[in-house]
Parts: C-alpha cells; structure tokens; sequence
C-alpha cells in the first residue's frame, strides 16, 4: 500500500505492505534510525517514538494503522538544539552504551508533557516499559526530575 | 634490574608521521613498530595511532569498544592530558582494526599469582608479558584491561606529540623549547603569544618526534576528574551510529535463521513460501541455517518465520537436568586447577563446627540491548564490515577466512556497541554477514538478528556447581575446601579463534573463588571442568560471576555457623588478609548505617569480591512488602587506586550491579529438545526502573594499583541479594534465579 506519513514535521509517501510495523518503515525506508530495535515484541521500549505525542511501541504499529503525526528522537532535539529533557539527559550523564536512550527520552517526554512535575511512583509507572541493560535507571529518575525543574523555569 | 630497564625503555618508541597538512603521533611497543593501520588515502602518507593533527583539527583514537563503560572518554582524556587539550577542542575516533593497537595488559592478567599480592616486581613482569597481546594481534576490550592498558600509553602519546609541537614552535620562534609552554590546543611563547597546534602541524611533521617524562599526578588537571563523555550529546540526540545504523548506498536488508540445537547441522529445509514474500530478494543456505536478503529487516524476518526447517540434532544432552548431571559428573574427575591450596584442609581443627553446602547456578545470556548485527561488502578483493564488536582483529581474520581473502584485504570499522558484555568478543554475527555478502558481491548487506535469535544462539555463561565444606571455630573461619565445576569458557573460546584447544590449569574457571582475599589459614580451591559443548563465553565478569557467588554465598553461611555478623566477619578475615578489601568492606558498612538499619520486615546482605584489580563491597537491602520482597537501598564500594574518572566509576559500579541483580532474580537459560527455551525478554527479564533499588556508591583510591571497573560491580550483587533474602526471610538461596524460590517484587 501507499501512505503518506508526517514524521517530524515532513511528509513522507512510502509504498510498503501496510502490515510492516512503523519502526521498520522509520529505519529501513525512512533513514531516521535513532529509533532502535530491542525486541520487536513490545517487551523493551528501545522502540518508542510519539504518535500526536502519545508515547507508543512503533514495533507494535502496523504502518496502515498509523493515525498521527509521528515524533522521533530526530524530531524531539538535535544535537544543536538540545530539549530541555535532553539536557537534563547530558548534565546528568545517563547514557552508557545509550542504545536504550532514544526510547527512554520519547517516553520522558510523554510522561513529562502530561505530568509536569512526576512523584517517583509516577515516574516507575511511566518509564517500567523501557528497558536499559546498562541500568542506567538512578540518573534516568534524576535527569527526569531535573528537566521537570527547568521545564517549569 | 637495571640492565632489562634499559632494554625496556629501548623497546618503546614514539613515532610520528607526516599526513597532509599535519602530523600524527603514536606509541609501539616491543622492538620493531607494527605495521601502521591507518592507511594512507590519495596523496597522504602513512601515520600513526594516537592523536593526529592537522591544519583544521586534532583528532584523538581510542581504539577500545565503546560498549557504555566510557572508555572512548577516558582514553581520549589520558592523552589530553599530557597533550594539553581539553576534550571538547578534539574529534575521538575508533580507528580501524590494527596489530598497533593490541591490549598489552590482556595477557598479563593470565598469570598465575592471585592478584592482590603482587609485588611491584611481578606486576611489572605482567606489563612485559603484556606484550604477547600484541604478538596474538589480540586488540581486545575485556576483562577490565582497557585502563591498565591505556595508562601510560595513551600518556606517553599525549606528552611526545606536546613536545614536538612545542619543537617546532621553538624553531619558528628561534627559543629554546624549555621557554615554551602548552595551554588548551596552542604553544605559548616567552612573550604571551599563542601559536595553535593545527598552525604547527605541518612543521612538527618534518621533525623527529620528542619524548618526555611523563608528569606528576600531582599536576594531573583532567586524569582524576568527571569527564562529560564524548559520546553523551550523540547517544542522546539519536544520533550516535550503532551497527544497525550503518546506511550504504544500495544497502540491503538481511535476517538469519540457525539451527537452534547449537552447532549442529541443518538436514534440510523449506523455503518455497519464503520465495513469493514481499520483498524477498535472496534466500541463502548457510549450511547450519538460511539467510533472507530482503528490501527491509522486518520483510527478511518475516519470511524466515515461513520457511520450514529440519535441524539435526544437538551434539549435547538435550534437556536442562541431563546437561547438569554432566557438569556434576566432573567433580568425579581429577581437577583441572588447585590455584589455591594453604595449609591442611584434610582434617578437621581441632574443637571446629564443620560447613558444607552445595550451589548450582543456570546457564546465562548476555541479552546486549542491540541484538547481534553487522554489515558487510565485498568488492573485487576487498571485504569492508561495519560491526560492533570487541575484538577487531579477530573479525578481520575469520571475515578473510569466510570470504577466502587475506586479512589484509579486510578493513573492519567499528561503530558503537549497543552493550557488549563480553558477547562481542566473539565474531559469528560478522561472519554470517560476510557469508552473505559473499552471495551478493557489490551490494552491501545489513545482517539483524530478531531478538530470539539472538537470545537463542549466545555463548552463554556456563552453568556452574559448587561443593563447599568449611569449618568456624572461636568466631573465625579456619577451614575453606572448595570445588568449582564447570564448562571452560577459555578453552572453548580458544578453540575458536585459534583452531587448538587450552591446555593448563584454566585460571578464569575458578577466579573469584581461589583468589580471594580471606586470611583463612586452610584454604583449598579446585576446578573441575565439564566436556560439554554447549557453546559457552564470557559473559561480565567471566568465572567471578558464579565464583562470587559460591564464595560470598558460603563465608555467609560460615558466619552465621560461627554465630557471627557476616560484615564484621568478613571485615575481620579481609583485615588480616589485604587492607583496602577490608576497606571496601568498612566503608559499605559505614554508608548502609549497617548495624543501625536492622529491623523486623527488612534484610540486610553483604557481600565482597576482589576482580579484575579491584575490591568490590555491596551491601542490598530488602523489605518485604504485601508478601513480596522488593529491594529497597543498595550501597556500593569500590577501591581503584586511582579513580581516572569517578563519576565514571560510578556508572560502571551500579551498572555492574544491575546486570547481576537482574541475572540473579531473573536469569536462566535451559534446554528442552536440544534448544534454548528462553526466545525473548518476557521470558528473560531483568531489573527495570521500578524494581531498582537506590543505589549509593563510594569509589575509594587507597591501593597501590590501577583496577578495572567494568565488571567487578557485577560478582558481589548476586551472593548479597542472596544475603539479604536470607536475612529477611530465614532461607537459603543456593540456586538461582531467586523467582523460582521467593516472591519477588516484579
Ligand atoms: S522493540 Fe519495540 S518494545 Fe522492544
Ligand atoms: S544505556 Fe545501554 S541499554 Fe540503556
């Protein structure tokens, strides 16, 4: 099938199987590939991304079911124009192997554009989905508290 | 000692090459340079490892797998700070596969002595057979080596390269170099003046390169203190390239299927659906398994699940009890290795309560959050593969094997790695890719394997018994009599890279249990190995990780025998033993408030090994909660002897904690029919953010010698989980996973 997706702002029309999930059209067919493959399976959330700011598993959307406008980490902050959540990120120092960290910054963000100012239970409840194999998860909780601190100036 | 000083200095040299516009320096060891692996591209001449500058910038190589442990920073900041650069003024690259960039400090950690006790002398003995890792070309990250390898090396670059640019300067300004100084990136002159290395790259070029000492710690600006990691701004921005990220124009997409009896062969299969399914370009037989070249990875996934297989059987018992009961067997066997056997442990002190338990531990994945991935491209005699990977050297042998070219035909470039763990020291993933792209000649071929594949076809921590007896009188532990069995992931390992099998006592089999430092006055400790051919490997922390477990778990029963408190126990024995475990020891106790914190409904558990150099102390406690035990606080600490980047330290400590906490609730791997049960993390879980503890940690720098700090955060978190649910609940944990015996929190 043919569909046209808006991803980060840009149109783009791509002629797939419409079962093919969002994640594999993102980095096979898209180029965009700060989306990451971790299980395919919705088990580890290397894979989120935002739909109209939704955080889900692009793993688990087929490319015909896609109903927003897609929002990747390429789309979130860059590496000149830092979010706030990114910064955070980097002043804290969380990542170490980092292959986790795009899913884990999509997912902050969602929990952070809904919940300015999360308790910890509110964070475990938010961010249990994604997995980090490096552990980073203390400076995760620290880095999301500070970017709730900036966020709110 | 004076003459084989001599000797020494004379085997070190710093070279330095002209490349255009610019200059490159580096540091060899051992006689004659190894051949220079940064090749030449049109009109430049050959250079060096280490740093390169030219007239727009300075570029440093950290040839180390970047796999999350900070490596490229802190690589990168020891040559920075002799070179008088900050961090942010240069670029850091991998670099390629290359005899120069051997590990020198792999091969001295298979000396024979325990470690702890080493005396300057032999310590220095393990740096000069050190070189033998360049002899086996072994550019390896592992074992904790990288900053014991790096430390003076990546130094001695950084002050050369200083010095010669500070030469050439001194002749455009016609002083003498000792008037000169450095200051982030430039030369100052006599009157204030700043010339920028890149203006001085071309001149420094044309001279032979300088030597200098190396400076005093006490002048160290950037060795010492929190680097920002190079890499952060990339791996936070999406932007950073991991070997599924690797995009080549024409690139094609591929997925493989291997036999899940592991290495055993494919009798046959079916692949006619796979043939009409949406864009499938090539179905190929890899003799064990069947690649699918696809227009995408999910397209090339999906026709592997249509293809019909028939796998020959496994060349090991096919179930998970009959594997055990072959590991058990070998204690029936003369043991491979008595690496520790003091005083008598035949006969019982006098007036002593003797100990015994056994343990068993399970088979283990390394589950790398990447899965296995590489790509690769063969033109007319010349193969290029793009992988994550910790050993490139080795990939660049049996690529070339795959592919029937030299190595030197094969250029191998390392992107970053999405966790290693130890998984990707091994290079099956890139010779599956090579093999493909041999089918495919001028196409370049991503190979992705779906997670189940990767979980399915590890080299797995090997499954590991123990049989402990021990004896405790007066309060101490007098007697300690330990056998170890277990498949040995050394042997086997060697046997794949180098075609002949290990011979010898296997030292890595029984680490973390014979070494340990615990003045108990009869201590014996044997290994046992069991032939088996489950493919097994190193896996963090190698022996330490079921060894610590086996020691920690038992000096806890022993102290618990001896009517004792297990920390002051432990303390006591370490005291007497080397003093900077007991330190550790003394400082966890202090920052867990260890004998205030007890209370009904809570437990408390200790554990300390020493690996990989350096002292590691952690103290986990648990609480139970709506009849689930969840973990609530974990304290860590760890002696260095220099801490090079502490805020660093600190991220590999709790993060070796993490992977064997989520090993020790959640880990298994077993076998049914001959295949992995365990596919994908539903059925391999680990710790996740709401069942982390908080997590405090102290990096302590009072021994004599640089430690590692990848792996030894991970020995102590199983055996003090294990500890701590025994305080809590009255019941020992002398298997894991701990969910099949507790109700855990999840
Ligand atoms: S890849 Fe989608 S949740 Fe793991
Ligand atoms: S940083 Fe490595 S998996 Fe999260």
């Amino acid at each position: 099938m043919s569909k046209t997706l808006t991803i980060n702002g840009k149109t783009h029309t791509v002629d797939l199987p419409g079962d093919v999930p969002l994640l594999w059209v993102l980095r096979d067919e898209v180029g965009l590939t700060g989306t990451k493959f971790g299980c395919g399976v919705a088990a580890c959330g290397a894979c989120t991304v935002q739909i109209d700011g939704e955080a889900v598993r692009s793993c688990q959307v087929p490319l015909e079911d896609v109903w927003g406008e897609v929002t990747t980490i390429e789309g979130h902050g860059t590496p000149d124009a830092l979010s706030a959540l990114q910064e955070a990120w980097i002043t804290h120092q969380v990542a170490q192997c980092g292959y986790c960290q795009s899913g884990q910054i999509m997912q902050a963000a969602a929990l952070l554009a809904q919940t300015p100012r999360p308790t910890d239970a509110q964070i475990d409840e938010a961010m249990s989905g994604n997995l980090c194999r490096c552990g980073t998860y203390p400076r995760i909780r620290a880095a999301i508290h500070d970017a709730a601190n900036r966020m709110e100036g | 000692m004076s003459r084989i000083g001599k000797i020494a200095r004379r085997t070190f040299l710093i070279g330095s090459v002209a490349v255009v516009g610019g200059v490159a320096f580096g540091a060899w060891f051992v006689g004659r340079p190894a051949p220079n692996p940064l090749q030449p591209k049109d009109g430049e001449a050959a250079f060096n490892p280490f740093v390169m500058i030219d007239d727009k910038q300075i570029t440093l190589f950290a040839p180390r797998a970047e796999m999350g442990q900070g490596v490229e920073t802190t690589w990168a900041a020891l040559i920075a700070e002799e070179l008088d650069v900050t961090l942010d003024q240069v670029t850091v690259l991998h670099g390629p596969a290359a005899k120069a960039y051997y590990n020198s400090a792999m091969v001295g950690e298979g000396l024979p002595g325990k470690g702890y006790d080493n005396s300057e002398f032999s310590h220095w003995v393990g740096d000069k057979l050190g070189h033998l890792g360049k002899l086996f070309d072994l550019q390896l990250t592992g074992g904790s080596t990288s900053m014991k390898d790096g430390f003076e090396r990546m130094r001695e670059a950084g002050a050369s390269a200083r010095e010669t640019l500070k030469e050439a300067a001194a002749k455009r300004l016609g002083v003498k170099r000792a008037d000169l100084k450095t200051e982030k990136g430039a030369v100052i002159a006599p009157d204030g003046s700043r010339i920028a290395y890149t203006e001085l790259a071309a001149e420094a070029a044309g001279l032979d390169p300088v030597t200098a000492d190396l400076r005093d710690p006490g002048e160290w600006t950037l060795i010492g203190q929190n680097q920002p990691r190079t890499d952060i701004v990339a791996k936070t921005t999406g932007t950073a390239t991991y070997g599924v990220d690797v995009r080549l124009p024409g690139m094609k997409f591929a997925s493989v299927r291997m036999n899940p009896r592991l290495g055993a062969p494919m009798n046959g299969f079916d692949a006619s659906a796979a043939h009409t399914m949406p864009g499938v370009e090539k179905v190929i037989d890899l003799g064990t398994g069947v690649a699918v070249v696809a227009t995408n990875t999910w397209l090339a996934m999906q026709a592997l699940e249509a293809i019909k297989f028939d796998w020959g059987e496994a060349p090991y018992p096919s179930e998970t009890d009959a594997v055990f009961d072959t590991i058990a067997r070998a204690f029936d066997d003369k043991p491979n290795s008595t690496m520790r056997d003091d005083g008598d442990v035949s006969v019982l002190p006098e007036g002593a309560t003797e100990v015994t338990a056994d343990y068993s531990l399970p088979y283990l994945a390394h589950a790398t959050m990447e899965p296995m991935t590489a790509t690769a491209l063969l033109e007319e005699g010349k193969l290029t593969v793009w992988a994550p990977n910790q050993a490139p050297t080795i990939i660049a042998m049996k690529c070339a094997d795959a592919a029937g070219l030299e190595t030197d035909q094969v250029e191998v470039n390392t992107t970053y790695l999405g966790g290693g763990f130890g998984r990707r020291t091994e290079v099956d993933y890139a010779v599956y890719a090579t093999r493909v792209a041999a089918e495919m000649p001028g196409t370049p071929v991503q190979v992705t394997w779906s997670r189940e594949e990767d979980m399915t076809h590890d080299f797995y921590r090997p499954g590991a018994m123990a049989r402990m007896r021990g004896a405790v009188k007066d309060g101490k532990a007098v007697l300690l009599d330990g056998k170890v069995a277990a498949q040995s992931c050394t042997f086997q390992a060697m046997t794949r890279i180098t075609g002949l099998g290990g011979g010898g006592p296997d030292k890595v089999h029984v680490e973390g249990a014979f070494n340990q430092p615990y003045a108990i006055p009869n201590y014996r400790m044997a290994g046992h190995l069991a032939q088996l051919d489950v493919p097994v490997g190193f896996w963090r922390s190698v022996g330490n990780s079921f060894n610590g477990f086996f020691m920690e778990s038992f000096i806890d029963e022993m102290a618990i025998a001896a009517n004792r408190d297990p920390l002051e126990f432990r303390i006591e024995l370490a005291e007497a033993e080397w003093a900077p475990a007991a330190g550790v020891l003394k400082a966890v106790a202090e920052m867990s408030d260890w004998k205030a914190r007890k209370r009904p409904g809570r437990g408390l558990g200790v554990a300390m090994i020493y690996s990989f150099g350096t002292p590691v102390a952690e103290v986990i406690e648990v609480e139970e909660q709506d009849g689930m035990i969840r973990l609530t606080n974990a304290w860590i600490a760890c002696d260095m002897g220099i801490a090079l980047d502490p805020r660093n330290v600190e991220a590999q400590m709790f993060s070796g904690m993490v992977y064997g906490l989520s090993a020790a609730m959640f880990g298994e791997i077993t076998f049914a029919d001959g295949m992995v049960e365990q596919q994908n993390f539903p059925d391999y879980e680990a710790l996740r953010i709401h069942t982390m503890p908080k997590v405090e940690v102290r990096v302590l720098e009072t021994q004599d010698h640089l430690g590692g700090a990848g792996e030894p955060g991970t020995p102590p978190a199983a055996p003090a989980l294990a500890n701590a649910i025994f305080d809590l609940t009255g019941k020992r944990a002398r298997r894991l996973p701990l969910m099949h015996d507790f109700n855990l929190f999840v």
